[in-house]
């Protein structure tokens, strides 16, 4: 069973029941330094491995990028 | 008689939101060649204050690439996160929300709402709503705002930490157009006032100063100078010779010359 998501704007296609933790996990984040937001809230790093991600969720993983 | 020495003269911190601060100069991290250089650069200008955007992770990108945050570390320099690239409120509260996430609970901001992307003007009327929001929700906010005296008054009444007019255009190196506006805000202001955007070369920083502010951000005269390095030392140096000056105090305009050297004893009088 999968889900769909949104994440950073583009459709995303993930297993059912994995957690904001696992996403990141798979994306090769971790332990890197981002924040999460999923429908327009923050989802605190400390949370990330009890937010099970649901479809139809919007995703927004950001860093720190350059810029003035 | 004893030869005189140089002497440090004493002058107060810049004081943000409670936070002491040696240098009046703060950059921006965009625009570099590199990492090594963004580092370089910004170690050469003395800079403690260093603002850097929050944009998307780049997906399926390699997890090791190099990270702003290695360059510029936040053990090193206080981080100013801002909201470059944002035209409404609800997406700068967002980004600075995402910010304090990402820099672990850090509250200090520069909050900026532009316009549109042809001048990047700030856009004051979103401006004043998301300072609302934000300082509601604990931030301290820096915020980026016009020339316009009264909208500044304004801001600081809400509770923001810095008024940041700018110059002119961001990334327009036209330097200060409005000196009049600036100087009215520096007046009134009892909370930090800086220029941000416009400053195109060490005149520019040092004009800043000489009008009286508290201090100086900017990004492209750095980066895009041919030799930044140089350049940010230029500005270092601008930013300090200004300060001087303006707590110097400049000598009164006179309308016709006067001589600095004596009338009497001239071999032909």
């Amino acid at each position: 069973m999968s889900i769909q998501i949104r994440l950073n704007g583009e459709p995303h296609t993930l297993s059912t029941g994995l957690t904001a933790a696992d996403l990141v996990e798979q994306l090769g984040l971790s332990g890197r330094r981002i924040a999460v937001e999923i429908n327009e809230e923050i989802v605190p790093r400390s949370q990330h491995a009890d937010t099970r991600l649901v479809d139809g969720d919007h995703v927004e993983v950001v860093h720190a990028i350059g810029g003035g | 008689m004893t030869q005189q020495t140089h002497v440090a003269l004493a002058d107060t911190p810049l004081t943000i939101a409670g936070r002491d601060f040696q240098s009046r100069l703060l950059v921006g991290t965009g625009k570099y060649k590199d990492f090594t250089e963004t580092g370089a650069a910004i170690a050469q200008s003395g800079a403690e204050i260093v603002t850097f955007a929050v944009r998307r992770t780049n997906l399926g990108q390699d997890a090791d690439a190099p990270n702003l945050l290695d360059a510029i570390s936040p053990d090193r320099y206080t981080l100013l996160p801002n909201t470059a690239g944002c035209y409404t409120a609800k997406d700068a509260v967002r980004t600075c929300r995402l910010a304090r996430e990402l820099l672990d609970g850090h509250n200090l901001v520069k909050l900026e709402v532009l316009g549109d992307d042809h001048t990047l003007y700030p856009n004051v009327v979103e401006t004043l709503k998301a300072a609302e929001t934000l300082l509601a929700d604990g931030f301290d906010v820096m915020v980026y705002t016009s020339d316009d005296p009264i909208v500044a008054r304004e801001l600081e009444a809400m509770g923001c930490c810095a008024i940041m007019p700018l110059g002119s255009l961001i990334g327009s190196g036209h330097g200060i157009q409005n000196p009049h506006n600036v100087r009215l805000i520096v007046e009134q202001s009892k909370v930090p006032v800086l220029v941000d955007a416009g400053i195109g070369t060490a005149s520019d920083a040092a004009m800043a100063m000489e009008l009286g502010c508290d201090g100086v951000l900017l990004n492209t005269a750095i980066a895009h100078a041919r030799e930044p390095l140089r350049m940010a030392n230029a500005m270092k140096l601008a930013v300090e010779a200004g300060r001087d000056a303006f707590l110097a105090g400049r000598m009164p305009r006179r309308q016709s010359a006067a001589p600095s050297s004596p009338f009497a004893g001239r071999i032909n009088g």
